[in-house]
């Protein structure tokens, strides 16, 4: 009989992220869910996904673009050229950071209900809030790469990598403060809070919206690496340098060091913040059906 | 038989906590930690329970007597401030049924998730898809949305998923109150369709006459004690007088 060969074995002990790898099953099944009832009722549906970030990016654009300033032209020769295209490269990559992170951190609350009752990995329901904003992340990319072939983009092989690196960066850092939220929003519902004000900070603490020479013009060389350390500044580079400098005639110049130097230390606290994330999440689990 | 559950010496306290900000946490520190920031009470004390594969084992009780908070340690849902729980096979916990069930879902997509929540794989979901849909009388609503669902389909469905999904301890909590007569019966032969074939079955539930009918072995439970643990109808007398 089957029951006399397995072990026993302590129930409610997870192996964390080792876990969800194992479940991918659930894990999809989880993320197709989300994406279903989020949008249901709806009348443009998934299309949602594209019109916020295309208002949000035309509001952007008149306001910084235009009225600021920051769109080169013949009158403003300081601008950035192909503004648009700087803009937008950068606000895909924000918009995908803040919805998964702001989803990750209410989702083991959000699903209290069941997490009380079964057992089951719960790293499973940031790791899938992360993944809807994938989804969702993906046809805005769509839209960049539309827009980039049109004013002349011809991405090489060395533009995709550092895209994908950016992207894997963000991703990274997004799961695990997702995590560390998540758990902590159990105990103190400020957790949200906290979150919905560093999305903000995010927003304007990366050269997304301007050009990351006025930063250097204004900070010393201290406060400039501390601002270049933040793996979401590096992440938007990427994606500058991937899809928004070929676009341009090569004079803007790139941040330095930003492949020899950056992209590692991005990379690096991504994953120290992942491991962090997780040994938080780990520690704290055990009374999440009690405190729900 | 090997033991299916061993439970040893497990205690369990909680926190009621007065307050959930972090703004009241700071205003205690700094008033020197005076006052009652938390209360705590003992939901288990020093719990031991052994039971062997293919016992029938109901948890008897009255309210607040931690049964329910047992079987969740049972099924992982809580662990044990000191002792230990350790099971073996698969573990399905009814702690409520449809507890997965997502109302904007048709019925399939529940099934689905559901499944997968309770451990099975999509291999599994798929041989047993037809069974589950068949043992809850549901037809031709699978592809609706259960918030369309009577009370009874969404109980029906919820149940079938959980008996599909054959594990090795079956944990219910108080779910075979609900239902109509007809179902009811269906539910309770299968459960003892299941105890035939070995599986393990840790029921808690007020019905004392049900329980009489399906477990072999009651465990009366008194303040996070256990009382008394022996034939079901001793304890069901001892839990009456």
């Amino acid at each position: 009989m089957s029951s006399n060969t397995q072990e026993l074995v302590q129930p409610g002990l997870g192996r964390g992220l080792a876990d969800v790898a194992r479940s991918r099953f659930l894990l999809k099944l989880l993320v197709r869910k989300e994406l279903k009832v989020r949008y249901r009722g709806s009348v443009l549906g998934l299309l949602w996904s594209y019109v916020k970030p295309g208002v949000q990016f035309i509001v952007f654009y008149i306001a910084l673009g235009v009225f600021l300033g920051l769109e080169k032209s013949p009158r403003n020769p300081d601008g950035l050229s192909n503004y648009a295209v700087y803009l937008f490269s950068g606000i895909v990559l924000i918009n995908f950071f803040t919805e998964a992170l702001g989803n990750a951190a209410r989702s083991i609350v959000h699903n209290g209900n069941l997490i009380k009752k079964i057992y089951l990995p719960r790293e499973l329901f940031p790791i899938a809030s992360v993944w809807v904003s994938a989804v969702h992340f993906f046809p805005q990319i769509v839209v960049l790469v539309i827009a980039c072939v049109f004013t002349g983009w011809q991405p090489g092989p060395f533009e995709l990598l550092a895209a994908i690196a950016g992207f894997t960066i963000v991703a990274l850092l997004a799961t695990g403060l997702g995590l560390l939220f998540g758990a902590a929003n159990v105990y103190y519902r400020d957790s949200e809070n906290i979150v919905d004000m560093l999305l903000m900070i995010a927003t304007w603490a990366s050269p997304v919206l301007y050009a990351w020479t006025m930063v250097q013009r204004q900070l010393g060389d201290v406060a400039f690496a501390v601002y270049q350390a933040n793996p979401i500044t590096v992440g938007v580079e990427l994606f500058h340098y991937a899809f928004w400098f070929p676009t341009t005639n090569g004079s803007s110049p790139m941040p330095p060091d930003l492949f020899s130097l950056w992209l590692p230390v991005g990379l690096v606290i991504s994953v120290l913040v992942l491991v962090l994330g997780q040994i938080t999440f780990r520690r704290l689990e055990g009374r999440f059906a009690q405190e729900l | 038989m090997a033991n299916a559950i061993e439970v040893s010496g497990i205690s369990k306290q909680f926190v009621l906590r007065h307050t959930r900000s972090i703004k009241e946490t700071v205003v205690w520190l700094a008033k020197g930690r005076r006052g009652d920031l938390s209360k705590k009470f003992h939901a288990l004390k020093d719990v031991s329970l052994d039971v062997k594969a293919g016992e029938t084992v109901a948890l008897l009780g009255f309210n607040g007597s931690g049964k329910s908070t047992l079987l969740k340690h049972i099924s992982g849902v809580m662990l044990p401030d000191s002792g230990t729980v350790r099971t073996r096979g698969r573990v399905a916990g009814l702690i409520e049924v449809g507890a997965g069930f997502h109302h904007d879902l048709s019925g399939r997509d529940n099934v689905y998730l559901n499944g997968a929540i309770l451990g099975m794989t999509e291999q599994e979901v798929n041989d047993r898809f037809d069974a589950i849909v068949e043992f809850a009388e549901i037809g031709e609503f699978i592809d609706t949305e259960v918030r369309f669902y009577s009370s009874g389909m969404y109980l029906r469905l919820a149940f079938s998923v959980a008996v599909h999904t054959d594990p090795e301890v079956f944990l219910i909590d108080e779910i075979l109150a609900v239902g109509d007569e007809p179902f009811q019966r269906k539910c309770i032969d299968k459960i003892q369709e299941l105890a035939e074939r070995g599986k393990t079955l840790v029921v808690v539930s007020h019905d004392l006459d049900l329980v009489s009918r399906i477990c072999a072995r009651g465990v009366l439970l008194q303040h996070g004690n256990v009382l008394f643990d022996g034939p079901i109808s001793e304890a069901v007398s001892r839990l009456r007088s």
